[in-house]
């Protein structure tokens, strides 16, 4: 089993759930393993073309799957896969 | 309104940073339990990686905000926000701000005018994707400006 790390602004959407544990083998089988128990989830993370959102992070234990092999990357046994909100901004002009 | 209680601790550690990094801006995490009111009892700061523009824009290492989601779990607290400063503008978010804001969260804007502290607000995203302030309760600025 691995672990998925819900970050907090989206645990309304989890049942306030901080963890869960999946057999999933891919990232990508873990987000619809996630969106299919938590439907209200999948727009925080999927957009409109079926990727992962533009301000969506999502880790393997350090670190960030674009550097991997995107969603296909492989999740074996005993890692963390993160979900983790992009922060950003910045004052007006 | 929703109400929000800050420890004079946060309040002197995001004010220093603040000062520290005039003219960028800073940024940094909130720590704390929900409630009734929410409580902000810990800040940690966060390093601004954005490579240009810092008088103008913040961003946080995706890795740096993992690591603070496991700093509230273990010590049980829950990330409730993000603070960042507003050099020479108002603490009132921005359309960037707006763009990348995740619901739920406590958005502390400090404003610093002339390396002078000027004031705090505090916000959050109501269900139509737009900012409404938090009232902060018994707000105490704990740096005296000179």
């Amino acid at each position: 089993m691995s672990k998925i790390i819900i970050p907090t602004p989206l645990r309304k959407f989890t049942n306030n759930q901080t963890t869960l544990e999946t057999s999933a083998d891919t990232v990508l089988e873990v987000i619809r393993e996630l969106t299919i128990k938590y439907p209200d989830l999948k727009n925080q993370i999927i957009d409109k073309q079926g990727g992962i959102r533009k301000y969506i992070r999502i880790y393997l234990d350090d670190t960030d799957i674009k550097t991997l092999d995107q969603e296909k990357t492989e999740v074996s046994a005993g890692s963390v896969v993160s979900i983790i909100p992009a922060i950003a901004g910045g004052n007006i002009t | 309104m929703k109400k929000l209680k800050i420890y004079p601790l946060v309040i002197e550690t995001i004010e220093n940073h603040a000062l520290e990094t005039y003219p960028e801006e800073c940024c940094g995490f909130l720590y704390g339990t929900e409630g009734d009111v929410r409580e902000i009892s810990h800040a940690g700061k966060a390093t601004n990686i954005k490579s240009e523009n810092k008088r103008k824009r913040f961003e946080i290492d995706p890795l740096e905000y993992l690591q603070a989601e496991k700093y509230a779990m273990a010590n049980n607290l829950e990330l409730l926000g993000i603070y960042h400063s507003h050099p020479d503008h108002p603490a009132v978010p921005s359309e960037h701000d707006l763009k990348q804001a995740a619901g739920y969260f406590s958005y502390i804007i400090v404003s610093v005018r002339k390396n002078k502290i000027n004031n705090i607000q505090s916000w959050q995203l109501n269900d139509q994707q737009e900012f409404e302030e938090e009232e902060i309760l018994d707000l105490i600025h704990v740096k005296v400006n000179s």
